[in-house]
Protein backbone atom coordinates (compact mmCIF):
# COMPACT_ATOMS: atom_id res chain seq x y z
CA UNK A 1 0.00 0.00 0.00
CA UNK A 2 3.08 2.33 0.92
CA UNK A 3 4.99 1.87 -2.07
CA UNK A 4 2.34 2.84 -4.89
CA UNK A 5 1.33 6.14 -2.78
CA UNK A 6 4.77 7.32 -2.95
CA UNK A 7 4.57 6.32 -6.31
CA UNK A 8 1.46 8.51 -7.04
CA UNK A 9 2.85 11.44 -5.25
CA UNK A 10 6.31 11.38 -7.14
CA UNK A 11 4.61 11.51 -10.35
CA UNK A 12 1.73 13.82 -9.55
CA UNK A 13 5.34 15.82 -8.52
CA UNK A 14 6.72 16.00 -11.19
CA UNK A 15 5.34 18.41 -13.63
CA UNK A 16 5.19 21.56 -11.03
CA UNK A 17 8.49 20.39 -9.81
CA UNK A 18 9.87 20.90 -13.27
CA UNK A 19 7.53 23.57 -13.73
CA UNK A 20 9.02 26.03 -10.95
CA UNK A 21 12.45 24.90 -12.19
CA UNK A 22 11.74 26.32 -15.17
CA UNK A 23 10.08 29.67 -13.97
CA UNK A 24 13.49 30.21 -11.52
CA UNK A 25 15.38 29.47 -14.50
CA UNK A 26 13.69 31.87 -16.71
CA UNK A 27 13.89 34.78 -13.67
CA UNK A 28 17.21 34.40 -12.41
CA UNK A 29 18.47 34.37 -15.81
CA UNK A 30 16.25 37.89 -15.79
CA UNK A 31 14.50 37.19 -19.51
CA UNK A 32 11.70 39.04 -17.90
CA UNK A 33 10.79 41.99 -15.39
CA UNK A 34 10.57 40.51 -11.92
CA UNK A 35 7.15 43.15 -11.40
CA UNK A 36 5.74 40.86 -14.14
CA UNK A 37 6.92 37.90 -13.50
CA UNK A 38 8.57 37.69 -9.45
CA UNK A 39 10.84 34.33 -9.37
CA UNK A 40 9.36 31.08 -7.08
CA UNK A 41 11.64 32.54 -4.51
CA UNK A 42 10.33 36.11 -3.81
CA UNK A 43 6.96 34.39 -4.11
CA UNK A 44 7.67 31.64 -1.20
CA UNK A 45 9.36 34.51 0.79
CA UNK A 46 6.42 36.97 0.85
CA UNK A 47 3.52 34.16 1.02
CA UNK A 48 5.83 33.71 4.47
CA UNK A 49 5.37 37.54 5.74
CA UNK A 50 1.62 37.60 4.56
CA UNK A 51 1.16 34.92 6.28
CA UNK A 52 3.64 35.69 9.49
CA UNK A 53 2.29 37.80 12.37
CA UNK A 54 2.78 41.54 11.40
CA UNK A 55 4.17 42.82 15.33
CA UNK A 56 6.78 40.87 17.02
CA UNK A 57 5.32 38.64 20.14
CA UNK A 58 4.71 40.39 22.92
CA UNK A 59 3.27 38.38 25.92
CA UNK A 60 1.62 41.84 27.20
CA UNK A 61 -0.84 42.44 24.23
CA UNK A 62 -2.31 39.27 24.57
CA UNK A 63 -2.22 35.30 24.36
CA UNK A 64 0.37 33.57 22.26
CA UNK A 65 -2.59 31.66 19.92
CA UNK A 66 -4.06 35.20 18.67
CA UNK A 67 -0.61 36.61 18.01
CA UNK A 68 0.66 33.37 15.91
CA UNK A 69 -3.01 33.83 13.85
CA UNK A 70 -2.81 37.92 13.47
CA UNK A 71 -1.41 37.82 10.02
CA UNK A 72 -2.75 39.40 7.11
CA UNK A 73 -3.36 35.95 5.37
CA UNK A 74 -5.07 34.28 7.88
CA UNK A 75 -6.99 37.23 8.58
CA UNK A 76 -7.65 37.34 5.21
CA UNK A 77 -9.04 34.12 4.51
CA UNK A 78 -11.38 33.95 7.82
CA UNK A 79 -12.94 37.07 6.31
CA UNK A 80 -13.30 35.16 2.72
CA UNK A 81 -14.47 31.61 4.28
CA UNK A 82 -16.85 33.66 6.80
CA UNK A 83 -18.56 35.12 3.91
CA UNK A 84 -18.42 31.91 1.68
CA UNK A 85 -19.73 30.22 5.00
CA UNK A 86 -22.86 32.23 5.60
CA UNK A 87 -23.79 32.63 1.80
CA UNK A 88 -23.61 29.45 0.89
CA UNK A 89 -25.58 28.71 3.92
CA UNK A 90 -28.38 31.56 3.33
CA UNK A 91 -28.49 30.29 -0.69
CA UNK A 92 -29.19 26.93 0.38
CA UNK A 93 -31.30 27.36 3.42
CA UNK A 94 -33.92 29.18 0.27
CA UNK A 95 -32.96 26.63 -2.38
CA UNK A 96 -33.61 23.24 -0.41
CA UNK A 97 -37.32 23.68 0.62
CA UNK A 98 -37.80 25.29 -2.69
CA UNK A 99 -36.20 22.62 -4.31
CA UNK A 100 -38.36 19.77 -2.37
CA UNK A 101 -40.91 21.59 -2.86
CA UNK A 102 -41.27 22.06 -6.25
CA UNK A 103 -39.81 18.36 -7.19
CA UNK A 104 -42.04 17.06 -4.80
CA UNK A 105 -45.45 19.00 -6.18
CA UNK A 106 -45.86 19.36 -9.98
CA UNK A 107 -48.28 22.78 -9.19
CA UNK A 108 -45.29 24.48 -7.16
CA UNK A 109 -43.05 23.41 -9.93
CA UNK A 110 -45.46 24.68 -12.90
CA UNK A 111 -45.75 28.44 -10.69
CA UNK A 112 -41.89 28.60 -10.29
CA UNK A 113 -40.02 26.88 -12.97
CA UNK A 114 -40.62 29.51 -15.53
CA UNK A 115 -39.96 32.29 -12.81
CA UNK A 116 -36.42 30.40 -12.56
CA UNK A 117 -35.41 29.46 -15.87
CA UNK A 118 -35.19 33.52 -16.89
CA UNK A 119 -33.27 33.91 -13.76
CA UNK A 120 -30.46 31.04 -13.52
CA UNK A 121 -28.75 32.21 -16.69
CA UNK A 122 -27.97 36.03 -14.85
CA UNK A 123 -24.28 34.93 -13.64
CA UNK A 124 -24.30 36.57 -9.97
CA UNK A 125 -21.49 39.07 -10.82
CA UNK A 126 -24.16 40.26 -13.16
CA UNK A 127 -25.92 42.01 -9.82
CA UNK A 128 -23.12 43.46 -8.46
CA UNK A 129 -24.14 46.65 -9.24
CA UNK A 130 -27.65 46.25 -7.82
CA UNK A 131 -26.09 44.41 -4.77
CA UNK A 132 -24.55 47.41 -3.82
CA UNK A 133 -27.82 49.71 -4.72
CA UNK A 134 -29.30 47.85 -2.13
CA UNK A 135 -26.74 46.54 0.50
CA UNK A 136 -24.02 49.43 0.39
CA UNK A 137 -20.30 48.30 0.93
CA UNK A 138 -19.24 45.66 3.41
CA UNK A 139 -20.71 42.09 4.16
CA UNK A 140 -23.68 42.32 3.33
CA UNK A 141 -23.60 42.54 -0.58
CA UNK A 142 -21.02 39.86 -0.58
CA UNK A 143 -22.97 37.36 1.11
CA UNK A 144 -26.14 38.57 -1.20
CA UNK A 145 -23.96 37.52 -4.25
CA UNK A 146 -22.49 34.73 -3.15
CA UNK A 147 -26.00 33.24 -1.52
CA UNK A 148 -27.14 33.76 -5.53
CA UNK A 149 -24.17 32.12 -6.55
CA UNK A 150 -25.59 28.83 -4.36
CA UNK A 151 -28.93 28.96 -4.47
CA UNK A 152 -29.24 27.82 -8.39
CA UNK A 153 -27.40 24.45 -8.31
CA UNK A 154 -28.63 23.79 -5.27
CA UNK A 155 -32.17 24.36 -6.27
CA UNK A 156 -31.56 22.47 -9.43
CA UNK A 157 -30.33 19.31 -8.23
CA UNK A 158 -32.36 18.93 -5.45
CA UNK A 159 -35.64 19.67 -7.69
CA UNK A 160 -33.42 16.39 -10.10
CA UNK A 161 -33.16 14.68 -6.81
CA UNK A 162 -36.41 14.41 -5.84
CA UNK A 163 -37.97 13.78 -9.47
CA UNK A 164 -35.69 10.86 -9.80
CA UNK A 165 -36.31 8.80 -7.16
CA UNK A 166 -37.30 5.32 -8.50
CA UNK A 167 -40.65 4.24 -8.18
CA UNK A 168 -39.66 0.65 -6.81
CA UNK A 169 -39.08 2.59 -3.54
CA UNK A 170 -41.85 4.47 -3.47
CA UNK A 171 -44.19 1.26 -4.02
CA UNK A 172 -42.59 -0.71 -1.75
CA UNK A 173 -43.05 2.07 1.05
CA UNK A 174 -46.71 2.12 0.29
CA UNK A 175 -47.05 -1.35 0.57
CA UNK A 176 -45.25 -0.98 3.88
CA UNK A 177 -48.11 0.87 4.80
CA UNK A 178 -46.31 4.66 4.86
CA UNK A 179 -48.47 7.73 4.72
CA UNK A 180 -47.37 10.74 2.15
CA UNK A 181 -45.27 12.59 5.14
CA UNK A 182 -42.69 9.43 6.14
CA UNK A 183 -42.78 8.30 2.50
CA UNK A 184 -41.12 12.45 1.85
CA UNK A 185 -39.19 12.03 5.16
CA UNK A 186 -37.54 8.52 5.16
CA UNK A 187 -37.48 7.60 0.95
CA UNK A 188 -37.85 10.82 -1.23
CA UNK A 189 -35.30 12.96 1.13
CA UNK A 190 -32.52 10.58 1.43
CA UNK A 191 -32.90 8.85 -1.97
CA UNK A 192 -32.23 12.55 -3.31
CA UNK A 193 -29.17 13.48 -1.19
CA UNK A 194 -26.65 11.93 -3.92
CA UNK A 195 -28.43 14.99 -6.09
CA UNK A 196 -28.42 17.54 -3.49
CA UNK A 197 -25.08 16.88 -1.95
CA UNK A 198 -23.84 17.44 -5.78
CA UNK A 199 -25.68 20.51 -5.67
CA UNK A 200 -24.21 21.43 -2.33
CA UNK A 201 -20.61 20.73 -3.86
CA UNK A 202 -21.18 22.77 -6.43
CA UNK A 203 -22.88 25.67 -4.79
CA UNK A 204 -19.88 25.82 -2.78
CA UNK A 205 -17.73 25.82 -5.57
CA UNK A 206 -19.68 29.18 -7.18
CA UNK A 207 -19.52 30.35 -3.55
CA UNK A 208 -16.01 30.48 -3.74
CA UNK A 209 -15.78 31.74 -7.05
CA UNK A 210 -18.33 34.77 -6.07
CA UNK A 211 -16.47 35.36 -3.01
CA UNK A 212 -13.43 36.65 -5.28
CA UNK A 213 -15.19 38.59 -6.97
CA UNK A 214 -17.26 40.32 -4.62
CA UNK A 215 -14.57 41.00 -2.28
CA UNK A 216 -12.53 42.84 -5.30
CA UNK A 217 -15.95 45.42 -5.31
CA UNK A 218 -17.49 45.68 -1.93
CA UNK A 219 -15.21 44.94 0.69
CA UNK A 220 -11.89 45.63 2.02
CA UNK A 221 -10.36 42.79 3.22
CA UNK A 222 -10.60 39.06 2.27
CA UNK A 223 -8.29 37.16 -0.28
CA UNK A 224 -9.79 38.97 -2.99
CA UNK A 225 -9.52 42.19 -1.78
CA UNK A 226 -5.81 41.51 -1.05
CA UNK A 227 -4.81 40.55 -4.55
CA UNK A 228 -6.32 43.71 -5.99
CA UNK A 229 -4.78 45.91 -3.29
CA UNK A 230 -1.27 44.30 -4.57
CA UNK A 231 -1.74 45.14 -8.11
CA UNK A 232 -2.27 48.95 -7.17
CA UNK A 233 1.39 48.37 -5.71
CA UNK A 234 2.92 46.14 -8.43
CA UNK A 235 3.37 43.82 -5.77
CA UNK A 236 3.11 40.92 -8.20
CA UNK A 237 4.58 38.62 -5.62
CA UNK A 238 2.21 39.02 -3.57
CA UNK A 239 -0.95 38.69 -5.83
CA UNK A 240 0.67 35.20 -7.30
CA UNK A 241 1.07 34.38 -3.25
CA UNK A 242 -2.82 35.56 -2.84
CA UNK A 243 -3.97 33.52 -5.61
CA UNK A 244 -2.33 30.28 -4.34
CA UNK A 245 -3.75 30.79 -1.17
CA UNK A 246 -7.24 31.10 -2.88
CA UNK A 247 -6.67 27.96 -4.81
CA UNK A 248 -5.48 25.80 -1.12
CA UNK A 249 -8.17 27.18 0.12
CA UNK A 250 -10.55 26.01 -3.13
CA UNK A 251 -9.12 22.38 -3.01
CA UNK A 252 -9.22 22.36 1.16
CA UNK A 253 -12.76 22.99 0.89
CA UNK A 254 -13.84 20.70 -1.97
CA UNK A 255 -11.70 17.91 0.06
CA UNK A 256 -13.81 18.56 2.96
CA UNK A 257 -17.08 18.57 0.75
CA UNK A 258 -16.48 15.01 -0.64
CA UNK A 259 -14.92 13.56 2.41
CA UNK A 260 -18.59 14.55 3.75
CA UNK A 261 -20.33 13.08 0.74
CA UNK A 262 -18.65 9.78 0.66
CA UNK A 263 -19.89 9.83 4.50
CA UNK A 264 -23.11 10.28 3.93
CA UNK A 265 -23.63 8.33 0.90
CA UNK A 266 -21.83 5.55 2.66
CA UNK A 267 -24.81 3.70 1.67
CA UNK A 268 -24.50 4.49 -2.15
CA UNK A 269 -23.90 1.89 -4.95
CA UNK A 270 -22.00 4.72 -7.10
CA UNK A 271 -19.12 4.53 -4.20
CA UNK A 272 -18.28 1.44 -4.16
CA UNK A 273 -14.57 0.78 -4.20
CA UNK B 1 -60.08 -24.66 4.40
CA UNK B 2 -61.54 -21.17 4.02
CA UNK B 3 -60.98 -18.31 1.47
CA UNK B 4 -59.38 -15.54 2.04
CA UNK B 5 -58.38 -13.93 -1.47
CA UNK B 6 -61.13 -13.66 -3.79
CA UNK B 7 -60.60 -12.39 -7.24
CA UNK B 8 -64.00 -11.75 -9.25
CA UNK B 9 -64.90 -11.24 -12.69
CA UNK B 10 -61.69 -9.06 -13.04
CA UNK B 11 -60.53 -7.22 -15.93
CA UNK B 12 -57.72 -5.44 -16.47
CA UNK B 13 -57.47 -2.37 -20.10
CA UNK B 14 -54.65 -0.09 -20.18
CA UNK B 15 -54.84 2.19 -22.74
CA UNK B 16 -52.68 2.33 -25.60
CA UNK B 17 -51.51 5.11 -28.32
CA UNK B 18 -54.36 3.78 -30.79
CA UNK B 19 -56.31 1.22 -29.17
CA UNK B 20 -55.88 -0.99 -25.80
CA UNK B 21 -54.49 -3.83 -24.22
CA UNK B 22 -56.28 -6.17 -22.48
CA UNK B 23 -54.01 -7.20 -19.67
CA UNK B 24 -56.85 -9.62 -17.91
CA UNK B 25 -59.95 -10.79 -18.49
CA UNK B 26 -62.87 -12.21 -16.34
CA UNK B 27 -60.33 -13.64 -13.92
CA UNK B 28 -61.74 -15.39 -11.15
CA UNK B 29 -59.99 -17.23 -8.44
CA UNK B 30 -60.65 -18.09 -4.85
CA UNK B 31 -57.48 -18.57 -3.04
CA UNK B 32 -57.50 -20.20 0.65
CA UNK B 33 -55.95 -19.58 3.70
CA UNK B 34 -52.46 -21.01 3.72
CA UNK B 35 -52.48 -21.96 0.29
CA UNK B 36 -49.38 -21.37 -2.03
CA UNK B 37 -50.45 -20.45 -5.56
CA UNK B 38 -48.75 -20.19 -8.54
CA UNK B 39 -49.09 -17.62 -11.46
CA UNK B 40 -47.59 -19.31 -14.33
CA UNK B 41 -47.48 -17.89 -17.95
CA UNK B 42 -45.10 -16.54 -20.77
CA UNK B 43 -43.99 -12.51 -20.43
CA UNK B 44 -46.72 -10.36 -21.13
CA UNK B 45 -49.31 -12.61 -20.02
CA UNK B 46 -50.64 -10.31 -16.94
CA UNK B 47 -49.05 -11.99 -14.28
CA UNK B 48 -48.05 -8.70 -12.40
CA UNK B 49 -51.23 -6.54 -13.53
CA UNK B 50 -52.80 -9.33 -11.15
CA UNK B 51 -50.48 -9.55 -8.61
CA UNK B 52 -50.62 -5.91 -8.84
CA UNK B 53 -54.39 -5.30 -8.85
CA UNK B 54 -54.37 -7.61 -5.50
CA UNK B 55 -51.58 -5.14 -3.87
CA UNK B 56 -53.49 -2.25 -4.58
CA UNK B 57 -50.76 -0.94 -6.73
CA UNK B 58 -52.95 -1.07 -9.72
CA UNK B 59 -56.68 -1.33 -9.48
CA UNK B 60 -58.77 -3.31 -12.05
CA UNK B 61 -60.57 -1.87 -14.56
CA UNK B 62 -63.92 -3.82 -13.08
CA UNK B 63 -64.40 -6.86 -10.99
CA UNK B 64 -63.37 -7.15 -7.04
CA UNK B 65 -60.92 -8.31 -5.34
CA UNK B 66 -61.64 -8.55 -1.48
CA UNK B 67 -59.46 -10.62 0.86
CA UNK B 68 -60.31 -11.55 4.03
CA UNK B 69 -63.40 -10.20 2.98
CA UNK B 70 -62.54 -6.66 2.36
CA UNK B 71 -61.94 -5.00 -0.79
CA UNK B 72 -58.95 -3.72 -1.99
CA UNK B 73 -58.69 -0.05 -2.93
CA UNK B 74 -55.13 0.58 -1.89
CA UNK B 75 -51.68 -0.84 -1.23
CA UNK B 76 -51.55 -2.06 2.31
CA UNK B 77 -49.54 -3.80 5.02
CA UNK B 78 -51.68 -6.18 5.26
CA UNK B 79 -50.61 -7.60 1.54
CA UNK B 80 -46.38 -7.52 1.94
CA UNK B 81 -45.27 -7.50 -1.65
CA UNK B 82 -41.77 -8.89 -2.75
CA UNK B 83 -40.20 -7.32 -5.69
CA UNK B 84 -37.48 -9.57 -7.91
CA UNK B 85 -35.73 -5.41 -8.09
CA UNK B 86 -35.39 -6.40 -3.96
CA UNK B 87 -36.64 -2.62 -3.63
CA UNK B 88 -34.66 -2.37 -0.48
CA UNK B 89 -33.68 0.99 0.79
CA UNK B 90 -30.16 1.31 -0.20
CA UNK B 91 -29.81 3.97 2.33
CA UNK B 92 -30.85 1.76 5.53
CA UNK B 93 -28.97 -0.97 6.86
CA UNK B 94 -30.43 -4.58 6.75
CA UNK B 95 -31.92 -4.30 10.49
CA UNK B 96 -33.04 -0.54 9.32
CA UNK B 97 -35.20 -2.22 6.45
CA UNK B 98 -36.51 -4.92 8.37
CA UNK B 99 -37.79 -2.41 10.97
CA UNK B 100 -39.01 0.39 8.90
CA UNK B 101 -42.66 -1.35 8.64
CA UNK B 102 -43.24 -1.71 12.16
CA UNK B 103 -42.13 2.00 12.83
CA UNK B 104 -44.72 3.07 10.14
CA UNK B 105 -46.84 1.35 12.33
CA UNK B 106 -45.53 3.13 15.30
CA UNK B 107 -44.40 -0.27 17.39
CA UNK B 108 -42.88 0.14 20.30
CA UNK B 109 -38.87 0.11 19.98
CA UNK B 110 -38.46 -2.80 21.87
CA UNK B 111 -40.51 -4.91 20.33
CA UNK B 112 -39.67 -3.74 16.80
CA UNK B 113 -35.38 -4.72 18.34
CA UNK B 114 -37.02 -8.58 19.29
CA UNK B 115 -38.62 -8.77 15.91
CA UNK B 116 -35.50 -7.66 14.12
CA UNK B 117 -33.58 -10.26 16.07
CA UNK B 118 -35.98 -12.97 15.53
CA UNK B 119 -36.11 -12.41 11.22
CA UNK B 120 -32.11 -12.09 11.10
CA UNK B 121 -31.75 -15.48 13.02
CA UNK B 122 -34.49 -17.07 11.22
CA UNK B 123 -32.97 -16.18 7.94
CA UNK B 124 -29.40 -16.58 8.97
CA UNK B 125 -28.66 -12.94 8.55
CA UNK B 126 -27.57 -12.63 12.11
CA UNK B 127 -23.87 -10.75 11.24
CA UNK B 128 -25.64 -8.64 8.21
CA UNK B 129 -27.59 -6.40 10.48
CA UNK B 130 -25.44 -3.26 9.89
CA UNK B 131 -24.44 -4.14 6.39
CA UNK B 132 -26.00 -1.69 3.61
CA UNK B 133 -27.64 -3.17 0.54
CA UNK B 134 -25.10 -2.28 -1.71
CA UNK B 135 -22.35 -5.14 0.25
CA UNK B 136 -24.79 -7.87 -0.05
CA UNK B 137 -25.51 -10.74 -2.58
CA UNK B 138 -28.70 -11.24 -4.35
CA UNK B 139 -29.76 -14.23 -2.27
CA UNK B 140 -28.99 -11.75 0.87
CA UNK B 141 -30.82 -9.00 -0.56
CA UNK B 142 -33.99 -10.77 -1.37
CA UNK B 143 -33.81 -12.87 2.36
CA UNK B 144 -33.43 -8.93 3.45
CA UNK B 145 -36.79 -8.00 1.43
CA UNK B 146 -38.52 -11.30 2.49
CA UNK B 147 -37.52 -10.47 5.97
CA UNK B 148 -39.23 -7.25 5.59
CA UNK B 149 -42.48 -8.03 4.72
CA UNK B 150 -42.71 -11.05 7.15
CA UNK B 151 -41.70 -8.29 10.15
CA UNK B 152 -44.95 -6.81 9.37
CA UNK B 153 -46.74 -10.16 10.03
CA UNK B 154 -49.25 -10.02 6.70
CA UNK B 155 -51.30 -13.18 6.28
CA UNK B 156 -50.87 -12.38 2.67
CA UNK B 157 -47.00 -12.81 0.73
CA UNK B 158 -46.96 -11.29 -2.84
CA UNK B 159 -43.40 -12.22 -4.76
CA UNK B 160 -43.14 -11.00 -8.35
CA UNK B 161 -40.73 -13.01 -9.83
CA UNK B 162 -38.83 -12.87 -6.27
CA UNK B 163 -35.98 -15.00 -7.10
CA UNK B 164 -35.64 -14.76 -11.08
CA UNK B 165 -32.38 -12.63 -11.03
CA UNK B 166 -30.68 -15.14 -9.03
CA UNK B 167 -28.16 -18.14 -9.77
CA UNK B 168 -29.91 -21.76 -9.43
CA UNK B 169 -27.91 -22.46 -6.31
CA UNK B 170 -29.07 -19.83 -4.58
CA UNK B 171 -32.23 -19.84 -5.86
CA UNK B 172 -33.25 -22.95 -4.56
CA UNK B 173 -31.80 -22.24 -1.39
CA UNK B 174 -34.28 -19.79 -1.13
CA UNK B 175 -36.88 -21.89 -2.39
CA UNK B 176 -36.72 -24.11 0.35
CA UNK B 177 -36.28 -20.71 2.65
CA UNK B 178 -39.56 -19.45 0.96
CA UNK B 179 -41.51 -23.19 1.76
CA UNK B 180 -39.86 -23.45 5.27
CA UNK B 181 -41.37 -19.92 6.17
CA UNK B 182 -44.75 -20.41 4.27
CA UNK B 183 -45.23 -24.19 6.36
CA UNK B 184 -44.11 -22.68 10.02
CA UNK B 185 -46.22 -18.92 9.82
CA UNK B 186 -48.80 -20.41 7.60
CA UNK B 187 -49.38 -17.36 5.40
CA UNK B 188 -51.18 -17.20 1.60
CA UNK B 189 -48.54 -16.68 -0.86
CA UNK B 190 -49.19 -15.71 -4.76
CA UNK B 191 -45.93 -16.16 -6.36
CA UNK B 192 -45.44 -15.19 -9.85
CA UNK B 193 -42.65 -16.96 -11.93
CA UNK B 194 -42.16 -17.71 -15.70
CA UNK B 195 -40.44 -21.12 -14.21
CA UNK B 196 -41.95 -24.20 -15.07
CA UNK B 197 -39.55 -26.28 -12.73
CA UNK B 198 -40.35 -23.28 -10.02
CA UNK B 199 -43.52 -23.59 -9.96
CA UNK B 200 -43.49 -27.32 -9.59
CA UNK B 201 -41.12 -26.95 -6.48
CA UNK B 202 -42.83 -24.64 -4.83
CA UNK B 203 -46.64 -24.46 -5.00
CA UNK B 204 -49.96 -26.18 -4.18
CA UNK B 205 -52.07 -24.63 -7.14
CA UNK B 206 -50.74 -23.43 -10.28
CA UNK B 207 -52.79 -21.14 -12.41
CA UNK B 208 -51.60 -21.11 -15.92
CA UNK B 209 -52.64 -17.61 -17.60
CA UNK B 210 -53.16 -16.87 -20.99
CA UNK B 211 -51.73 -14.53 -23.64
CA UNK B 212 -53.56 -11.35 -24.41
CA UNK B 213 -56.29 -11.16 -23.08
CA UNK B 214 -54.90 -12.93 -19.56
CA UNK B 215 -57.25 -15.31 -18.84
CA UNK B 216 -56.98 -18.39 -16.65
CA UNK B 217 -56.11 -21.22 -18.95
CA UNK B 218 -55.81 -24.21 -16.16
CA UNK B 219 -55.83 -24.17 -12.72
CA UNK B 220 -53.58 -27.19 -11.56
CA UNK B 221 -53.67 -28.99 -7.76
CA UNK B 222 -50.23 -30.41 -7.23
CA UNK B 223 -50.61 -32.61 -4.76
CA UNK B 224 -47.02 -34.34 -4.25
CA UNK B 225 -45.22 -34.51 -0.60
CA UNK B 226 -42.51 -31.75 -0.31
CA UNK B 227 -39.38 -31.56 -0.52
CA UNK B 228 -40.43 -32.42 -4.25
CA UNK B 229 -37.51 -34.23 -6.46
CA UNK B 230 -37.39 -32.30 -10.01
CA UNK B 231 -36.01 -36.16 -10.99
CA UNK B 232 -39.07 -37.60 -10.18
CA UNK B 233 -41.85 -38.95 -12.63
CA UNK B 234 -45.14 -37.15 -11.01
CA UNK B 235 -42.89 -34.38 -11.40
CA UNK B 236 -41.75 -34.38 -14.78
CA UNK B 237 -45.55 -35.59 -16.23
CA UNK B 238 -46.91 -32.48 -14.95
CA UNK B 239 -43.52 -30.31 -16.28
CA UNK B 240 -44.18 -31.89 -19.54
CA UNK B 241 -48.16 -30.78 -19.20
CA UNK B 242 -47.42 -27.84 -18.01
CA UNK B 243 -44.77 -27.26 -20.68
CA UNK B 244 -46.82 -27.84 -23.18
CA UNK B 245 -49.67 -25.23 -21.49
CA UNK B 246 -47.30 -22.61 -21.60
CA UNK B 247 -45.97 -22.86 -24.69
CA UNK B 248 -49.56 -22.67 -26.82
CA UNK B 249 -49.30 -19.15 -25.00
CA UNK B 250 -45.72 -18.84 -26.05
CA UNK B 251 -46.31 -18.77 -29.45
CA UNK B 252 -49.31 -16.84 -29.47
CA UNK B 253 -46.55 -14.55 -27.64
CA UNK B 254 -44.70 -14.70 -30.63
CA UNK B 255 -46.75 -14.70 -33.11
CA UNK B 256 -48.11 -11.18 -31.81
CA UNK B 257 -44.75 -10.01 -31.62
CA UNK B 258 -44.27 -10.54 -35.78
CA UNK B 259 -47.23 -8.88 -36.15
CA UNK B 260 -45.34 -6.31 -34.51
CA UNK B 261 -48.16 -5.93 -32.21
CA UNK B 262 -46.16 -5.79 -28.87
CA UNK B 263 -42.61 -5.48 -28.02
CA UNK B 264 -42.32 -7.54 -24.88
N1 LIG C 1 -48.84 0.45 -17.84
C1 LIG C 1 -49.09 -0.28 -18.94
N2 LIG C 1 -49.51 0.33 -20.08
C2 LIG C 1 -49.78 -0.41 -21.18
N3 LIG C 1 -49.67 -1.73 -21.25
C3 LIG C 1 -49.26 -2.39 -20.16
C4 LIG C 1 -48.94 -1.69 -18.95
N4 LIG C 1 -48.56 -2.60 -18.02
C5 LIG C 1 -48.64 -3.80 -18.64
N5 LIG C 1 -49.06 -3.68 -19.92
C6 LIG C 1 -49.29 -4.77 -20.86
O1 LIG C 1 -50.13 -5.71 -20.23
C7 LIG C 1 -49.69 -7.02 -20.50
C8 LIG C 1 -49.43 -7.75 -19.20
O2 LIG C 1 -48.30 -7.19 -18.57
P1 LIG C 1 -47.63 -7.81 -17.26
O3 LIG C 1 -46.55 -6.91 -16.85
O4 LIG C 1 -48.71 -8.07 -16.27
O5 LIG C 1 -47.06 -9.17 -17.82
P2 LIG C 1 -46.22 -10.26 -17.04
O6 LIG C 1 -46.96 -11.54 -17.21
O7 LIG C 1 -45.91 -9.83 -15.68
O8 LIG C 1 -44.90 -10.33 -17.92
P3 LIG C 1 -43.38 -10.52 -17.45
O9 LIG C 1 -43.17 -11.97 -17.29
O10 LIG C 1 -42.62 -9.98 -18.63
O11 LIG C 1 -43.18 -9.73 -16.21
C9 LIG C 1 -48.46 -6.91 -21.35
O12 LIG C 1 -48.80 -7.22 -22.66
C10 LIG C 1 -48.03 -5.49 -21.21
O13 LIG C 1 -47.51 -5.02 -22.43
MG1 LIG D 1 -44.11 -9.24 -14.63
Amino acid sequence: MKKPKLKALAEGAAVPVVLLVLWQLVCSMGWVNEHVLPSPGAVAVRWWQYLAPLEPYDPKAGSWLAWAVSGELIIDSIGSLYRVLMGFLVGAVLALPLGLLMGAKPAVYRWFDPMIQVLRPIPPIAYIPLSILWFGLGNPPAIFLIAIGAFFPVLVNTIAGVRHVDGIYLRAARNLGASQSTIFRRVILPAATPYILSGVRIGIGTAFIVVIVAEMIAVSNGLGFRILEAREYFWSDKIIAGMLTIGLWGLAIDVGVSRLNNYLLRWHRGLEH
Amino acid sequence: MNALIEVNGVNKVFPVPGGQVVALQDINLTINQGEFVCLLGPSGCGKSTLLNAVAGFALPSSGAITVGGKAINAPGPDRGMVFQEYALFPWMTVAQNIAFGLEIKGAPRAQIDATVEKLLSMLGMTEFRGRFPKDLSGGMRQRVAIARVLALDSPVLLMDEPFGALDALTRRSLQDELLRIWQELGKTVIFVTHSIEESIYLADRIVVLTYRPGTVKRDIHVDMPRPRDSGSAAFNELKRELGRLVMEEQQRHEAAERAGLTTD
